[in-house]
């Protein structure tokens, strides 16, 4: 498999994380490529293809604002002593203790125009923040926000301080360390994040549902579809794209995996 | 004339406590004396990296540290080189790009790695300006390591134990390419090193330490012969 090998050899750590990605993305695609061939005869497409379009839509901007703002939490918390740095961390973390629907109702008290809190907010976006695409976004970014943060705050602590502190023997200023020392050296982790993050935002669906409402052709995500597919006859079809897109993104992800030397 | 150096500190950390007070000039000084005796502290407070609890650092006329007056000058800020024990070069940039991080008087990327560049061909790693640190032997490393300390147009170098890790032969080589290139760049260098040859060898002064304290200071006598220079062939000896 040596084509293999000059793919892993010619790729960075990052964008080694990044061809995962965009295969398990792929894999996605494919299976309903295959899916819909297969399917194509009882005209299911139409069903499922706009929630999987729509978990795109949605996954992909939330994995960057809790990319953005995960790692830049993870930073504060990994090297920060501040004040808030509890509530940071408890508040952050919240996501992954809390159910999903617990965490819909309270993004639902924020940002409904109708709540003291959510009018504010409203007004101050200039945009309704529920039973919309932006909401369902906001839902994702929550959901993915936690494993972004902690999993770049571990890796910015494994970074060696010692070859912080050579940096800063070099003259570099505090923001040239943080960006060109220490994030790049922890960047497989951040990457891990990042792709736990996206495979959560993709697979959002208690707080998606209060926030966005699972409304046909406008917030039914592909997670939310899967469960009114449940109550069609088209179950059968929608369980053999199910295990189409798992078998071909596992199987990316497994060609990669163990073609990282 | 100003002294390259003006130390006079004392830091207690746990159980030991150092309190030193001492002056380098320019040239090679050497903290001599055994593991713990507070040699590596020391240079890490002279880099600005830990806070003494009393005393000041003056470094070519320039406060650095003092004290009393709440005088606490960044390591960033200071202008001082350092050479560690085992180099730790950024394993994620290339050497040269290790290097140009270090040069502070040239603007731009390209003028940084001109200078960087300049300065591996000083001490013989032009060749590996490509390349990772991490497929780099002890000895290499430590040339660039040198190389980058004294980029960034430092003040003063201060160096680590920089030769401890690496096997005898290594050792020789780089210790003569140390004292040419410190000497052939004008800076004042301080360097640690328990080893009593490399101490002879490399510094015109010896400042020997125990156990958190200056013992002595000794000038080295040398015999009146030209320095080795950078680049110079390291062995005479014909078949």
């Amino acid at each position: 498999m040596k084509w293999k090998r000059s793919i892993a050899q010619t790729l960075g750590g990052n964008q080694k994380a990044a061809v995962i990605v965009a295969a398990v993305l792929a894999g996605f695609g494919l299976g309903f490529g295959v899916a819909h061939l297969m399917a194509g005869s009882i005209a299911y497409w139409g069903v499922v293809s706009g929630p999987f379009l729509l978990s795109l839509r949605v996954a992909v901007p939330a994995t960057a604002i809790a990319g953005i703002t995960g790692v830049a939490s993870g930073y504060a918390l990994a090297k920060g002593r501040f004040p808030g740095r509890n509530v940071l961390e408890t508040l952050g973390s919240l996501p992954i203790i809390l159910p999903p629907t617990v965490i819909g109702f309270y993004l639902l008290e924020v940002l409904s125009p109708g709540t003291q809190v959510g009018g504010l907010l409203t007004r101050a976006v200039g945009h309704v923040l529920v039973y919309n695409v932006a909401g369902c976004i906001v839902a994702a970014t929550v959901a993915a926000f936690p494993f972004c943060m902690r999993a770049a705050r571990t890796a910015i602590e494994g970074v060696d301080p010692l070859l912080e502190q050579a940096a800063r023997m070099m003259g570099l200023p505090s923001w040239r360390v943080a960006l060109q020392v220490t994030l790049p050296l922890a960047r497989r982790g951040i990457a891990a994040g990042l792709t736990i993050g996206c495979a959560r935002a993709l697979g959002e669906y208690g707080a998606t549902l209060m926030v966005g409402g699972d409304i046909n052709g406008k917030t039914r995500t592909l997670s939310l579809a899967i469960l009114d597919s449940f109550t069609t006859p088209e179950r059968n079809t929608m369980l053999l794209i199910l295990v189409l897109m798992a078998v071909t993104a596992m199987s990316g992800v497994g060609l990669l995996g163990r073609s990282r030397t | 004339m100003t002294a390259a150096l003006e130390v006079t500190v004392a830091r207690q950390i746990g159980e030991f406590e150092l309190d030193v007070a001492f002056t380098v000039e320019s040239g090679m000084s050497v903290l001599f004396g055994p593991s713990g005796a507070g040699k590596s502290l020391t240079l890490a407070l002279i880099a600005g990296l830990i806070r003494p609890d009393t005393g000041t650092i003056v470094i070519n006329g320039r406060v650095v540290t003092d004290c009393a007056r709440r005088i606490h000058v960044s390591s960033q800020g200071r202008r001082v080189g350092m050479v560690f024990q085992d180099g730790l070069l950024l394993p994620h940039r290339s050497v040269l790009d290790n290097v140009a991080f270090a040069v502070r008087q040239a603007s731009g990327r390209r003028a940084r790695r001109a200078v960087a560049r300049s300065w591996l061909e000083r001490v013989g790693a032009e060749e590996f300006a490509d390349r990772r640190p991490g497929s780099l032997s002890g000895g290499q490393r430590q040339r660039v390591a040198l190389a980058r300390g004294l980029a960034g147009d430092p003040a003063l170098v201060l160096l680590d134990e920089p030769l401890s890790a690496l096997d005898s032969a290594v050792r020789r080589e780089l210790r003569d390419l140390i004292r040419a290139v410190i000497l052939s760049s004008g800076v004042a260098a301080v360097l640690v090193t328990h080893d009593a040859e490399e101490a002879e060898e490399l510094g015109d002064v010896v400042i020997a330490y125990n156990d958190g304290r200056v013992t002595g200071r000794r000038i080295v006598e040398r015999p009146a012969r030209p320095e080795p220079q950078p680049g110079a062939p390291e062995s005479t000896e014909s078949a």
